[in-house]
C-alpha cells in the first residue's frame, strides 16, 4: 500500500519533520500514493498538529470530511470503524497535506476546529449529519442537510441506499393544523 | 441557537424586543435556487442570518458508492449544473489518478476546452443574473445568448445540451468532430462583442455600481478563514489558482493571467468574474487552434476506456473490452487506496476524496463543493446590510444549490 517517494526530493521532509517536533518525536505514520501525502493521528494530536500547521507552516484548511471503513477489504481488525480527512494547502509552497483522524464507533467523537478556521462550521456540521460524528467545541452542531426529524446517519455504509423508509414516514402538516 | 429554527421563539430577552424575523426563501426569485435563510432585522438591518440549506438534497455522494466510474458521471454532471463538463473533468481527474491513467494529449486539450467553456458559461450566468437583480435586463439577455452558443457545443460533442456526461475514464465518449470545432469557434467569434456590451451595461451603470460597490466586503483573513476560494477569494486577494499553482491537463501550455482584485466587495467579485471569461476565452482560443491530432482515448489494451461503436461491433479486442466494462461482475480493476484531486471549477476548487475499495465502484466519493464552502461568507459579510443587498450578495457569490445540497 505504502510507495516510496518518486523524486529525489522529499518537497514534504520539511513539513512532517516540524510536525513530527511538534507531537513529540514519535514517527507518524505516513502513506504517500501517487501526489498525496497522508498523515495519520490520534484525536488527541490533532488540535495541537492543526495549529503548529497553521500557525508555523502557514498552511490553510481546504476541507474536512468523513468516510465510514465498515468491512473495507484488507482494513486491520482493530482499527476505528470512521476516519476523518483534514485536506490542508500551503499557497506558498503549493504543498498539500492529508490528515487522517481515525474516530471509534462506540465513542464517535473528536475536537473541532471552528475555533481557528470558521469554514469548518459546515464541514463539521455535515460529517456530524451524515456519520453521526461530534465535535466537542462546535458552537452550533446541528443537522445540516437532513431535516432535524431524521434519526439516521445516512452516508454510513449499513445504511440502505433507498433509506428506511423515513422519507415516506416524516411528520406533514395539514392546512387546518398549520 | 436552539435545535430546531422552528421553535426560536422571536423574542428571546429584553434588548431585542424590537428585533423581528423575516423568512427569505426557500421560494424566492432572487435566490435563484432553493435556499432559505432566518433573518433577524433591526428595521431593514439585517442582525444575523441563518441559512438553513438541504432541501436539494439528493443523496449524491451516496449514489457514488453504487454506481461505477463512469456511470458516476451523469450524476456529478447534475452538482453544479450551470458547468456541467466542469464536475465532470474534476471526477475524472480524480479517478484517473486513482488509476494511474495518463491522458492522450488531444483529450487533454478537449477537456481545457470543455471545462473552460463552462467556466465562461458558469461567469456568464452569473454576471448576468445578478445584473437582471440589480436592474440591469438587458445585459442578462446577452449573458444568455452566448451560453445558448456554448449549449450548442454541448450538444454537437455529446448529444445533450444541459447535462452532456461526455468524459469517460481515459477520454471522452466522441471525438471532437469538424461541427464541435466550429461551434467551438462560433463561440470565440461572438463572444468578446457580447461581453463588451456587457461591461458597459454594468460598469457604466449607476445602479449596479451603487448596489455593488463596497457591499459585502470579505477581507483577506477572512477569506482564509472560511476556506473560501476561487473567484471569491481572488477578489479578496488571495491570489491561488490550480491552473497556474498546481497544474493539471494541459494547462501549463497555454498564456493566461490569473485576475484578481483586493476589494473584496460584490463588485470586484463581478469583475474578476468578469475579466476571467476574457482569459479562459484565450486559453480556448490557444486550445483550438491547436489541437493536436491523434488518439482521444487512452488504447484499449490499458483496459479502462469503453470503446467506441467501430470498435466494440468490428473488432474482437473491442467487444470483449467492451463486454467486461458493462457486465455488472467484471469490469476495470482499481488499487485499494484513496486519493484526493482537485481542480478549479468557475466558482473555486472542486475536489474529490475518493476512496475505492478494489471495484470500479468507489467506495466513498467525498466531494468538497465550492459552491458548500462559499455559501459560509454569506452569514458573514451581511451583516449590518439592508434586505436588498442579500440579491447582491447572494448573486455574488453564485451559489448552485444543487451543488451546495448534493
Amino acid at each position: 500500500m505504502t510507495e516510496a517517494a518518486t523524486t529525489d526530493v522529499d518537497p514534504h521532509a520539511g513539513t512532517l519533520e516540524a510536525l513530527t517536533k511538534v507531537l513529540g518525536g514519535a514517527t507518524l505514520e505516513t502513506v504517500r500514493f501517487r501526489d498525496n501525502l497522508r498523515v495519520f493521528l490520534k484525536s488527541d494530536q490533532l488540535l495541537p498538529a492543526l495549529v503548529a500547521l497553521k500557525s508555523e507552516l502557514a498552511f490553510q484548511l481546504i476541507e474536512i470530511g468523513g468516510i465510514d471503513y465498515l468491512a473495507y477489504p484488507g482494513r486491520a481488525s482493530g482499527s476505528s470503524r470512521f476516519e476523518v480527512h483534514y485536506v490542508l494547502l500551503n499557497q506558498d509552497s503549493h504543498e498539500r497535506l492529508i490528515l487522517k483522524v481515525g474516530v471509534e464507533e462506540s465513542r464517535p467523537s473528536l475536537p473541532s476546529v471552528v475555533a481557528h478556521w470558521i469554514g469548518a462550521d459546515w464541514m463539521e456540521r455535515e460529517i456530524f449529519d451524515m456519520f453521526g460524528i461530534s465535535f466537542e467545541g462546535h458552537p452550533d452542531l446541528r443537522r445540516i442537510l437532513m431535516p432535524e426529524e431524521f434519526t439516521a446517519f445516512p452516508l454510513r455504509k449499513d445504511y440502505p441506499l433507498r433509506g428506511r423508509g423515513e422519507r415516506h414516514n416524516f411528520p406533514r402538516l395539514t392546512r387546518d393544523e398549520s | 441557537m436552539p435545535a430546531n429554527l422552528l421553535d426560536e421563539p422571536e423574542i428571546e430577552s429584553e434588548h431585542k424586543e424590537y428585533h423581528w424575523t423575516l423568512n427569505f426563501g426557500p421560494q424566492h426569485p432572487a435566490t435563484h435556487t432553493t435556499l432559505r435563510l432566518v433573518l433577524e432585522l433591526d428595521g431593514e438591518r439585517i442582525v444575523k442570518a441563518t441559512p438553513d440549506i438541504g432541501y436539494l438534497h439528493s443523496g449524491f455522494e451516496k449514489l457514488g458508492e453504487h454506481l461505477n466510474f463512469n456511470q458516476y458521471v451523469t450524476i456529478v454532471d447534475r452538482k453544479n449544473y450551470i458547468s456541467p463538463p466542469m464536475n465532470e473533468v474534476a471526477w475524472h481527474n480524480a479517478v484517473e489518478k486513482l488509476l494511474d491513467i495518463e491522458l492522450t494529449r488531444r483529450c487533454q486539450y478537449i477537456r481545457v476546452i470543455i471545462g473552460e467553456l463552462s467556466r465562461i458559461s458558469d461567469h456568464l450566468l452569473c454576471v448576468g443574473a445578478a445584473a437582471l437583480d440589480l436592474g440591469a435586463f438587458t445585459a442578462f439577455l446577452f449573458c444568455f445568448n452566448q451560453r445558448e452558443l456554448i449549449n450548442d457545443v454541448y450538444e454537437e460533442m455529446s448529444g445533450y445540451r444541459f447535462h452532456p456526461g461526455y468524459t469517460r475514464v481515459g477520454g471522452v465518449l466522441h471525438d471532437f468532430n469538424d461541427r464541435v470545432i466550429t461551434k467551438v469557434r462560433a463561440v470565440i467569434a461572438s463572444l468578446p462583442k457580447a461581453l463588451l456590451d456587457t461591461e458597459k451595461l454594468v460598469y457604466r451603470n449607476k445602479i449596479f455600481l451603487n448596489r455593488t460597490r463596497g457591499i459585502g466586503i470579505l477581507t483577506r483573513d477572512d477569506a482564509l478563514s472560511l476556506c473560501s476560494t476561487g473567484p471569491i477569494a481572488r477578489a479578496s486577494g488571495v491570489i491561488y489558482d490550480l491552473r497556474k499553482d498546481e497544474p493539471y491537463l494541459a494547462y501549463p501550455d497555454f498564456d493566461f493571467q490569473v485576475p484578481y482584485a483586493t476589494e473584496g466587495d460584490c463588485y470586484a467579485r463581478f469583475q474578476v468574474r468578469l475579466e476571467e471569461i476574457y482569459q479562459s476565452l484565450k486559453i480556448v482560443e490557444q486550445a483550438i487552434e491547436n489541437l493536436p491530432s491523434g488518439p482521444v482515448n487512452v488504447p484499449i489494451a490499458e483496459k479502462f476506456p469503453v470503446p467506441d461503436k467501430g470498435t466494440t461491433y468490428n473488432s474482437m479486442e473491442g467487444l470483449i473490452q467492451h463486454f467486461e466494462l458493462i457486465m455488472p461482475n467484471r469490469g476495470m480493476e482499481s488499487p485499494v487506496n484513496e486519493v484526493y484531486a482537485a481542480i478549479e471549477s468557475p466558482n473555486g476548487e472542486l475536489g474529490y476524496y475518493l476512496v475505492s475499495d478494489g471495484s470500479q465502484t468507489a467506495w466513498r466519493t467525498r466531494t468538497r463543493p465550492p459552491s458548500f464552502i462559499n455559501f459560509q461568507v454569506f452569514p458573514h459579510v451581511i451583516k449590518d446590510h439592508l434586505i436588498a443587498d442579500i440579491g447582491a450578495i447572494l448573486g455574488s457569490l453564485n451559489i448552485i444549490a444543487a451543488e451546495l445540497d448534493r
